[in-house]
């Protein structure tokens, strides 16, 4: 069966997964520039080796409260066809294989979460990882 | 060898000729009688017809052959160009320029034939037979047909005609030398039935892709047998390293008059000479012997050639680019590779300035100094390389207007100035669509018709001037036309109407900020929409446009005279100078060329008008801008109750931006915000400082 590979990330007590397909890279948290009447979400831009790159808080993006930065606070970059965009989430926690078929629709789920910005439902040993959809959460802003 | 490499080629010269074609047609309508203009057509009809052939455009051939023989006609003096005949051209010209975008797109020629264009071409060129029936015209016609068909006439009387030896082509393939393996190749295979043949190709001094056609001649020759050597060597040939004759050996089982046939059936080749070869080798002393004495006699015969076939083309040449100069053509890809390296170089460099202070030794503040001017040199050198003049994009309106005039029924004249100053090939690129809309704008709206502009007592025709020049770190474009100019009042009552503001706001309002109005999306005041403009979209794109390249527009307009379109646009995108502030926490860069002057100023000088904010400085009121309050910037009381306000000045409006400390000039590398940011206003872009953080770039249009 088909696998795939996912970056898992906390987010609170949660966890998500991003597809690793469309993660660019992982930075450690760096000295964010806030942009002026961007939206709240957006943090600023980052300068990554020479690039300039807007940055958005998860949390935030997904309606959960704030949190104070910590070491464990990184900026994951990711591409979607449209955009390149950092993300920063409270940890990321380790990348897993995942088999499509354990997968659940998220539709059957029932759940206030915005169903553009997850792509479906996982489960690894017992725990349920939230897969994000990316282009959902990006593109659509 | 590929034809795809030749396609780029192709292209790029097919759209240097149809420019020239476009220019020459219209200077043609001026002065229908220019011989000299109605040859540069024909001449440049006919080199396109050589290279699509070249490339096996068909229909593009066919299109500028039937071109060229109506141009035959009138260089001939059969009948003369009238306007007719120029709009027939026009659209000629139109579906050459499909056929090459098509080409550019998909690399072939697309199914679009242009019939009802071939049959009106075929027309002409058949009324003008009867027209001038005479003696003179059957004879000219019959020379034309004679040049057209003439491989396939020669071919007809065959080999008779191939052997035959002939004082200006000389069989050059006898003075070919084998080398042993060769020989013994050719022993061999004569064994076995094989016919050695030397050909020597003459390919036509019009043949614009040499290397091509010598390529398509090779393929040609390669289905019928082998070829066992060429002079020049193959290498020679793919550089285009030769004159224009190719001279080959070639084993095949076919008989000589079918491979006659074949080579000189291919377009652009001016003559074939072909032989037979009874095997060189068996006498092979003898063989040589005669062979150099041809060598000798050939060779005299060849250098008389080669000389009048040189000036011949220098001829060519200096007809086909009149200003010439010895150039390279780049990718523009690669040119933004080597201005980003630059801009990475010029980051480091400040860095590099920045640590100066914990070395110290002034050996090291030397080579910074250095660096800096080499920095410096450098990024002025790749600057320079990616300027275009303008003309490149005003080439295009002539036409334009022309065709805009007659649909209008107006009388219209075009001037353009400052073709020759020179901008980033970026905004070259971008600028030609908010011209093309300024320029229909003032044909339709701005001129009136000729009636009204006699009533007026106006000259009847029309004049729109399109200038362009330099002016400091900006190139300011202008669009001026001496048309009806635009009523403020009648902005004022449609903007008015349009919701966009009360009667009560609009009394206050100067004449140039209702003109503004005129920017703003769905703003048309035209009564009536027509073909050309007025649909209500417009003015705010070009105006999006211009800012998007960081430029600016203004409007200048006098009722009953004409109004003007002034564009400010940057020299350069990517590298300008600017000046450091900081605003509480943050750092933000002012392009420098916007800065008028900076003042420090105390809380007490700054009066209120209307609640707004402003200053007297030296006779003049100037609103002042408190950056830290429109930019957001978190911040803490300060006390300070004297402010440093920096003086900016757009067009002709002036504001005061209040800052809490100035850091210094910089040069900077503008970077986008990227498009997820795009919409942001007050920001034009992002810069890295030498310590890596980010800084972000105000965008004065929006500020103001």
């Amino acid at each position: 069966m088909d696998q795939k590979q996912y970056v898992i990330v906390k987010l609170d007590q949660e966890t998500y997964g991003i597809d690793i397909q469309q993660v660019q890279v992982i930075e450690r948290l760096t000295r964010i520039t806030r942009v002026p009447h961007a939206p709240s979400f957006v943090k600023g831009v980052i300068n990554l080796r020479g690039d300039i790159i807007p940055v958005m808080s998860l949390r935030e993006r997904l309606d959960m409260a704030r949190a104070e930065d910590t070491n464990d606070t990184r900026i994951i970059i990711v591409r979607t066809k449209k955009h390149v965009m950092g993300l920063i989430v409270d940890q990321v926690k380790e990348v897993l294989d995942l088999d499509l078929q354990e997968m659940e629709n998220v539709r059957e789920f029932s759940s206030k979460i915005n169903s553009n910005y997850i792509k479906a439902l996982g489960k690894v040993d017992g725990e349920i990882v939230i897969l994000l959809n990316i282009d959902g959460i990006i593109d659509e802003a | 060898m590929d034809m795809e490499q030749y396609l780029d080629i192709f292209i790029e010269e097919t759209k240097e000729h149809l420019q020239h074609l476009n220019e020459s047609i219209l200077e043609l309508e001026q002065d229908t009688e220019d011989a000299n203009l109605i040859n540069e057509i024909f001449r440049i009809a006919h080199t396109l017809k050589g290279m699509a052939g070249t490339m096996g455009f068909m229909k593009m051939q066919k299109l500028t052959h039937d071109m060229e023989n109506v141009l035959s006609e009138i260089r001939n003096g059969h009948f003369k160009a009238n306007s007719e005949l120029i709009d027939v051209l026009f659209k000629c010209l139109d579906a050459l320029e499909v056929y090459t975008d098509e080409i550019a797109s998909t690399s072939s020629e697309g199914d679009v034939t242009y019939t009802d264009l071939l049959s009106i071409l075929a027309r002409i060129l058949e009324e003008g037979e009867a027209a001038f029936a005479g003696v003179d015209g059957t004879k000219e016609v019959a020379s034309i047909t004679e040049e057209v068909l003439q491989p396939v006439e020669t071919s007809g009387s065959g080999v008779t005609v191939a052997s035959e030896d002939d004082e200006e082509f000389p069989r050059k393939f006898e003075t070919i030398k084998l080398d042993d393996f060769q020989q013994s190749t050719i022993h061999k295979a004569t064994e076995v039935g094989f016919k050695l043949y030397g050909i020597t190709i003459y390919i036509s001094e019009k043949c614009v892709l040499k290397s091509a056609r010598a390529f398509v001649l090779f393929k040609a020759l390669e289905e019928l047998g082998e070829i066992i050597k060429t002079s020049p060597a193959v290498q020679d040939i793919e550089d285009e390293k030769f004159d224009l004759d190719i001279s080959v050996f070639i084993l095949t089982m076919e008989p000589m008059n079918k491979v006659y046939e074949i080579i000189s059936n291919l377009s652009e080749i001016e003559k074939v000479v072909i032989g037979k070869i009874e095997e060189p080798f068996v006498e092979a002393g003898e063989q040589l012997l005669v062979t150099d004495k041809a060598t000798c006699k050939v060779d005299e015969q060849s250098k008389v050639k080669s000389k009048v076939v040189e000036e011949k083309k220098v001829e060519v040449v200096k007809k086909e680019k009149p200003k010439t100069s010895k150039t390279v053509r780049v990718d523009i890809e690669r040119l933004d590779t080597l201005m980003n390296l630059v801009s990475e170089l010029i980051i480091i460099k400040n860095s590099l300035e920045n640590i100066e202070g914990h070395k110290g030794g002034s050996s090291f503040n030397e080579s910074v100094e250095y660096l800096e001017r080499i920095t410096t040199n450098l990024h002025d050198a790749v600057m320079k390389v990616r300027m275009v003049p303008v003309e490149q994009v005003f080439n295009r309106f002539p036409r334009m207007i022309r065709d805009l005039a007659k649909k209008l029924g107006k009388e219209i004249e075009l001037e353009l100035l400052g073709k020759e100053t020179e901008l980033d090939r970026t905004v070259i690129d971008e600028i030609g669509d908010p011209l093309l809309h300024l320029l229909r704008n003032a044909a339709d709206h701005g001129l009136e018709t000729p009636e009204d502009r006699r009533v007026a007592g106006k000259d009847v025709k029309g004049k729109i001037l399109l200038k362009a020049y330099q002016d400091g770190n900006n190139v300011i474009i202008e669009v001026k036309d001496n048309g009806r100019g635009i009523k403020a009042d009648k902005i004022l009552d449609k903007a008015i109407r349009n919701g966009i503001i009360t009667a009560a706001e609009g009394e206050n309002l100067k004449k140039e900020q209702i003109l503004d109005f005129l920017f703003m999306p769905s703003f048309s005041t035209a009564s009536e929409v027509t073909d050309v403009s007025g649909r209500g979209v417009g003015l705010d794109v070009v105006k999006t446009k211009i800012q998007a390249l960081g430029g600016s527009i203004d409007i200048q307009t006098e009722e009953g005279k004409g109004s003007t379109f002034i564009i400010r646009l940057p020299l350069t995108l990517a590298i300008i100078q600017a000046l450091m502030v900081s605003l509480g926490e943050e750092k933000y860069a002012i392009p420098l060329n916007t800065i008028q002057t900076i003042e420090k100023i105390e809380e007490e000088e700054i009066k209120k008008v209307q609640n707004n904010e402003v200053i007297v400085l030296r006779n003049k009121v100037i609103p002042i801008i408190r950056l830290d309050e429109i930019l957001g910037v978190p911040r803490n009381e300060s006390e300070d109750h004297s402010l440093i306000v920096v003086i900016v000045k757009k067009g002709e409006k002036l504001a005061g931006f209040v800052v809490d400390e100035l850091i210094g000039q910089q040069e900077i590398v503008i970077k986008s915000l990227g498009k997820y940011l795009s919409n942001i206003q007050l920001i034009a872009g992002a810069t890295i400082l030498g310590d890596g953080e980010v800084a972000l770039i105000l965008d004065i249009n929006t500020l103001i």
